[in-house]
């Protein structure tokens, strides 16, 4: 379907070409290999599980997938822009748990070729060019701090400067500890960028993953005009153990997965990751009708 | 008063206490006694001095979280000629966990919304101990639109070690509600200032603290995660919340050092729990004097300079 929606009226202006594919060393598993699927047990071929959008074949069950294979999916011919690259995390605050930050982002740099848990992009989706922030749980389970704040914010200017909509893909455990009350003003900095994208009468779409919660939950993540979640998904403000502890009772099956939130008002729809991008360009059509 | 004394305030409280009490015998003419207490008083200052100023970051939690520092309705009661407490978000129901005033200083209506926290248990069980569910975070926006509505300025009151992790919380959208404050409270067409005054925990402060001065009394703290989670997460221990405490720049000179508050209010001597009354007219005087720096700025200026402070909070390396 995707494609075939390069005839509809261009309203997100396609400005550059994309220009470079990105490809995720961690993700191209190697061949022959058998994976076990963590919601149905199953034994499954990876090769299957990959072609399939990385979703069960058994049960559908949606694979955490890294940043870059998300957006792989969802721009047409996997191609797009990246923006924002040199954007590094510094250590305001010469952390040292034990280990020191420092350490630990050398660490997960190494581990997932990025620089910080988000990556910033535009391309084409079903023809109409997008600006999307994509959050790598694989970076320090997806924390928000200066770095993933900044770029956020970037990313909502850049969809106000090119008039596109913009997405963000939440993968997220919440505020960076290690940046402390700098990744807090993070929520506060990110959600004042999106009255600006709201005056420019720009469409927001959200889209929550496996899991998101925390400071994202509660800034940017839950304010687009369009939250759509994927299945099964954690998604919440506190996590279930904090939740758990406090209240000193287990929690309820299936709380505070997408289905839990769909069912109590708090977003639009879940959609599987091989829905969406047709979802996506369905939302692109309505918005852009003048 | 004297029930609940740190380790570190014991030789200062007992003082402190001789004074005030050397202070009541004087009922008639006794130069004696006048000697006596100037002497005293002396040895306060020299003491307090040797004390306050190099508290820790722990001790200053501990401040921060003291069972007898003044909240939200002490600081109304004693700040305002004249206050209304409104209640409810018209959503779901009241929260005790979050109070909001209409309210008179000197000749000025504002709106002022804290967290509140109980004393004993029985009221902090009514509090909820100051974590708000989501309700609490929807009336505070619908009272900070009354006064955006009345061209009226906001002042918040920051004390809660979070937003509450509870089902209901999480089925009626603690996120969401948080998320909307943020966004609402940058573009609200009314000053704001938030004061912490005691515990500024996480996401549940923030959710009434975006504002275009953020102020912090001297012994509270301001966090992204309490000591303790943060040292159960990230050290597997406990009982490392002392070290961690400091670690994670949470005090009120740290901030601003750091540049993310913009005043550090002292507190009267020993803190604000030794003084309720001289705490609140300390912070009277400041919040005032910020209210008349914000009331002469064209409200378009004031949004835009807000949206300024929030956009450039971030240390990366860039190029
Ligand atoms: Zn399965």
């Amino acid at each position: 379907m995707g494609n075939d929606f390069n005839e509809y009226p261009m309203w997100f202006k396609i400005k550059k070409k994309p220009q470079q594919i990105i490809t995720d060393k961690r993700l191209q598993i190697p061949e022959g290999l058998w994976l076990r699927c963590k919601s149905c047990k199953e034994i499954i071929y990876s090769k299957e599980v990959e072609r399939n959008c990385d979703i069960c074949p058994k049960c559908g069950y949606h694979f955490p997938i890294s940043a870059a294979k998300r957006l792989n999916l969802l721009y047409d011919n996997g191609t797009f822009e990246e923006f924002d690259t040199n954007i590094r995390p510094d250590d305001p605050l010469k952390f040292k748990d034990r280990k020191k930050y420092k350490d630990r982002l050398k660490e997960y740099r190494e581990e997932t070729g990025l620089f910080d848990a988000v990556i910033s992009s535009q391309g084409q989706i079903g023809g109409y060019t997008a600006t999307v922030c994509a959050m790598d749980f694989g970076f320090m389970g997806g924390s928000m701090a200066s770095v993933v704040g900044e770029k956020i914010t970037r990313g909502i200017e850049r969809a106000i400067r090119d008039h596109t909509p913009f997405l963000s893909i939440s993968a997220s455990g919440g505020a960076r500890m290690q940046e402390g009350m700098i990744s807090l003003m993070q929520m506060a900095k990110t959600s004042a960028a999106l009255t600006h994208l709201s005056d420019a009468k720009l469409p927001y779409i959200s889209i929550l993953t496996d899991p998101t919660t925390g400071g994202v939950t509660a800034s940017f993540a839950m304010l687009g005009d369009i939250i759509i979640a994927e299945p099964k998904a954690l998604i919440g403000f506190a996590g279930p153990r904090v939740i758990e502890q406090t209240i000193g009772q287990q929690l309820p099956y299936g709380f505070q997965t997408s289905e839990f939130l769909l069912e109590h008002g708090m977003i639009d729809m879940i959609c599987t990751r091989k829905e969406l991008k047709q979802v996506l360009v369905r939302l692109f059509v309505f918005f852009n009708q003048k | 008063m004297a029930s609940a004394v740190l380790d570190f305030e014991k030789p200062f409280v007992e003082l402190d206490d001789l004074v005030q009490e050397t202070q009541r015998r004087i009922t008639e003419w006794s130069p004696q006694l006048k000697l006596e207490l100037r002497e005293l008083k002396r040895k306060r200052i020299k003491l307090y001095r040797e004390i306050y100023p190099r508290l820790n970051s722990w001790q200053r939690t501990q401040l921060a979280r003291h069972p007898e520092r003044p909240y939200t309705l002490d600081y109304v009661s004693v700040m305002c000629e004249e206050f209304t407490e409104i209640h409810g978000d018209r959503r779901f129901r009241d929260d005790p966990a979050i109070v909001a005033f209409l309210a008179r200083m000197g000749r000025e209506s504002l709106v002022i919304i804290g967290h509140q926290k109980g004393r004993g248990t029985k009221e902090n069980i009514y509090r909820n101990f100051g974590m708000p569910n989501p309700e609490g975070y929807r009336k505070a926006l619908r009272v900070m639109q009354i006064a955006e509505k009345f061209g009226l300025p906001v002042l918040t009151l920051i004390d809660t070690p979070g937003a509450y992790p509870g089902i209901g919380a999480e089925e009626r959208g603690q996120a969401e509600a948080i998320a909307r404050n943020l966004y609402e409270m940058s573009c609200l067409k009314a000053p704001i200032i938030s004061l912490v005054i005691g515990e500024g925990g996480s996401g549940g402060a923030l959710g009434i603290g975006l504002s275009d001065r953020i102020l912090m009394l001297e012994s509270s703290i301001y966090s992204v995660i309490s000591p303790e989670a943060c040292a159960a997460i990230l050290w597997k221990d406990k009982e490392k919340a002392k070290d961690v405490a400091q670690a994670l720049k949470m005090t009120a000179r740290d901030l601003e050092r750091l540049k993310i508050i913009d005043e550090v209010v002292k507190e009267p001597f020993g803190g604000a729990h030794r003084d309720y009354k001289r705490a609140a007219h300390i912070v009277r005087r400041v919040v005032r004097r910020h209210l008349s720096e914000l009331k002469g700025l064209p409200v378009d200026e004031l949004i835009a300079k807000r949206y300024e402070k929030y956009r450039g909070i971030g240390v990366y390396l860039e190029g």
